[in-house]
């Protein structure tokens, strides 16, 4: 066809070229296309879980080494099975000790004593005092008036990774709801992506819609990964009812998508929007107990920490995964996430620029 | 096109914007005809852009009274919207996106308009469709910057510096295809600080300056109003101190003669007569010539005579 007529030629618009599912496509292809973008939203996450799981995965209980300066010392205290004893003189035997070779030095006292040397500080010199001692007092004849019978406990749910897997999940949500609704948009706007946009029919809601939809497909893959890792790999378990744990999951990324919004409301350069992410965020990792419990902070910021969104997330996530409990008994948590939710979502669309 | 000339495409009155310092349009009128070429020449911040954009309805105005196709932005903006193909002065379309990617997201927002695959071809960009934005030349990106403002088969396309910062080559074949567009009878709103661009493609030129009109006609009739046809440029070697510039003045159809960074320029009415007398004078004086140029009047020197300034300071 002439392109006198192409210019004029006018054809009515094939379904599926619907404006919502071209803006949806162009979100996914811009994010798929960045490799750092699908590294630290993706791979990460599951790379830290493994790191974690395996740094802090349960042991059989650690054999502690320790010296006896006689062979006396020495037989008695080798009953102990958690204790590796190792006969040195007195000399050679404080030498290992300052070098950590061992934790603790057992050497004949005056008297018929015993004297122990150890660092108090470390916790293995401490277990090692107690263990030696109980050994040495037993070989010389004392009995125990109250019989006692250990049963051992491992069981899923009250390991580190098990605790570490949900708070990761938090963290990936935060970060990849906020960083992956913030920076698309302070980008085109920086770049007067939005200007050219809003020139066009295009309708604006469906701009920010389309980040919405986005998410919430993207949501699926990025929960499931990091969770399927946790599960196949660790034996992570997930007591709660599936539904309720994918609802919390959705909420949760809503919640940051709205911040996400509201830091890119108004944000001109992605220096200024870097910057309104990190103090957004940097609060969370340290007070939401990601990594350890966030009941460790004192009780006076108890009240602060507990209205994070991150915190409410994780705790739901935990209590739904390692408790097995229901939406009813985590609505405290759900209700800080939706009042987030809200209130960002409501200031954003107040306080957002096209240009 | 039954009535090009009579129904005004655009109709601007005592349009006003200021911001916080600067007055950016200053009680500006403007009527663009239905089919024709509009341009809007003027220095930097002489406010094109800020006209443009609130013809656009991007920016409001704080006084004024704007009509695009006959409509308003406050009553009429989504037919507007469907209406109007738009070129910003500085966006940068989506790096990661290809040109195939990109128009057709474009195509999406309007109800009517050319096929992808057309568009593409009319801003002849058929090689690079699956290239990513990011990494087009100046001149492509440009091209695909038109055709994102053609995808919507406008009746009014509003160009902002459609050339500006492209080689020689580029900005020609961007002016084929805006004056393509111009003959479907379409009518372009166009702003330049190139005056040859304005020349080429206008039917009509409003030259601006501090926010306000300071001439308005076709390129002809502006550079007829100021009264010279052509203009004698020589230099001679450090000599050109020396000439006697009031015997120049004397010469038949020579109407001013000034001195310029160690050159002399004259405006001449009659080249054929001037340049003669002009030879014969400077060799009675003695002076040697080491170079001699002429050349017609232009939209540049219409500027220059209104304003005493140049429209680009190179
Ligand atoms: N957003 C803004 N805030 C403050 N001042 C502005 C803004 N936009 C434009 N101006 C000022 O208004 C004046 C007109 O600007 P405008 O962009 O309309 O000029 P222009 O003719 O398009 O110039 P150029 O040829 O450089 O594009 C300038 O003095 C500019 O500094
Ligand atoms: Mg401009």
């Amino acid at each position: 066809m002439s392109e006198a007529a192409a210019v004029s030629g006018t054809r009515a618009r094939p379904r599926a070229r619907h404006p919502l599912a071209q803006l949806t496509g162009t979100r996914f292809r811009e994010f798929l296309r960045e490799p750092e973008a699908l590294f630290w939203g993706f791979a990460f996450p599951i790379l830290l879980a493994i790191g974690l799981g395996i740094a802090f995965r349960n042991r059989p209980p650690d054999v502690l080494k320790i010296a006896a300066v006689t062979p006396e010392l020495a037989r008695s205290l080798a009953r102990e099975k958690l204790l590796a004893v190792e006969e040195l003189p007195a000399a050679a035997g404080a030498a290992e000790l300052r070098t950590g070779k061992v934790v603790l030095l057992a050497e004949p006292g005056p008297g018929g004593t015993v004297t122990y040397r150890y660092d108090d500080t470390n916790p293995d010199g401490r277990t090692a005092r107690r263990l030696a001692d109980d050994a040495v007092q037993r070989a010389a004849g004392r009995a125990d008036p109250v019989g006692a019978r250990d049963e051992l406990l491992r069981e899923p749910g009250s390991r580190y990774i098990d605790f570490l897997v949900p708070g990761l999940l938090g963290m990936g949500l935060m970060g990849n709801g906020i960083w992956l609704t913030g920076f698309p948009i302070v980008d085109a706007r920086r770049k007067k992506l939005l200007k050219r946009l809003v020139a066009t029919p295009m309708p604006r809601p469906y701009y920010l819609l389309s980040f919405l939809l986005f998410r919430l497909s993207l949501l699926g893959v990025e929960v499931g990964l990091l969770l399927g890792a946790g599960v196949f790999l660790f034996g992570v378990p997930v007591r709660g009812r599936f539904l309720d744990f994918a609802a919390i999951c959705v909420l949760g990324s809503l919640a940051f998508n709205a911040l996400g919004l509201l830091i890119a409301s108004r944000a001109r350069t992605i220096e200024a929007a870097s910057g309104l992410m990190n103090l957004t965020m940097m609060p969370m990792w340290v007070l939401s107990g990601v990594f350890f419990s966030s009941q460790r902070f004192p009780d006076a910021v108890q009240p602060l920490v507990r209205a994070l969104p991150l915190t409410a997330t994780i705790d739901a996530l935990r209590m739904n995964m390692l408790q097995g409990a229901t939406l009813l008994q985590a609505a405290p948590q759900l209700a800080v996430m939706g009042a987030w939710l809200g209130l960002s979502f409501t200031l954003a669309l107040k306080l957002f620029r096209w240009r | 096109m039954a009535e090009p000339l009579s129904k005004a495409a655009l109709r601007v009155r005592q349009l006003r914007k200021a911001y916080q310092d600067v007055v950016a349009v200053d009680g500006l009128d403007l009527e663009v005809r239905a089919g024709e070429c509009f341009g809007l020449l003027g220095p930097n911040g002489a406010g094109k852009t800020t006209t443009i954009e609130i013809c656009e309805g991007l920016t409001r105005a704080d006084a004024g009274e704007v009509e695009v196709l006959g409509l308003r932005w406050d009553a009429h903006a989504s037919e507007l919207r469907q209406r109007l193909g738009i070129q910003l002065q500085e966006t940068q379309l989506a790096e990661k996106l290809t040109v195939w990617e990109t128009l057709r997201l474009f195509r999406s927002f309007y109800h009517q308009g050319p096929e992808t695959a057309e568009v593409i071809a009319l801003v002849q960009l058929e090689e690079k469709q699956k290239s990513r934005v990011g990494n087009l030349s100046g001149g492509q990106k440009q091209r695909l910057a038109l055709a994102c403002a053609l995808v919507g088969d406008p009746d009014l396309l509003f160009l902002d510096e459609p050339t500006t910062g492209l080689d020689p080559q580029a900005r020609r074949q961007l002016w084929e295809l805006i004056e393509r567009f111009q003959e479907a009878g379409r009518t372009i709103v166009l702003t330049t600080h190139y005056m040859d661009e304005a020349e080429r493609l206008c039917d009509r030129v409003a030259i601006m300056d501090h926010g306000k009109t300071i001439a308005l006609g076709t390129p002809r009739e502006l550079i007829a109003s100021i009264g010279v046809e052509h203009l004698v440029e020589f230099s001679s070697d450090g000599a050109a101190g020396s000439v006697d510039t009031g015997a120049l003045g004397r010469i038949d159809g020579v109407r001013e003669v000034r001195r310029e960074n160690g050159s002399v320029q004259m405006q001449v009415t009659e080249l054929h007569r001037a340049v003669p007398a002009l030879l014969e004078e400077l060799g009675r004086q003695g002076v040697p010539l080491t170079e001699l140029r002429t050349h017609s009047a232009t939209l540049e020197d219409v500027f220059v005579a209104l304003t005493g300034r140049h429209l680009r300071d190179e």
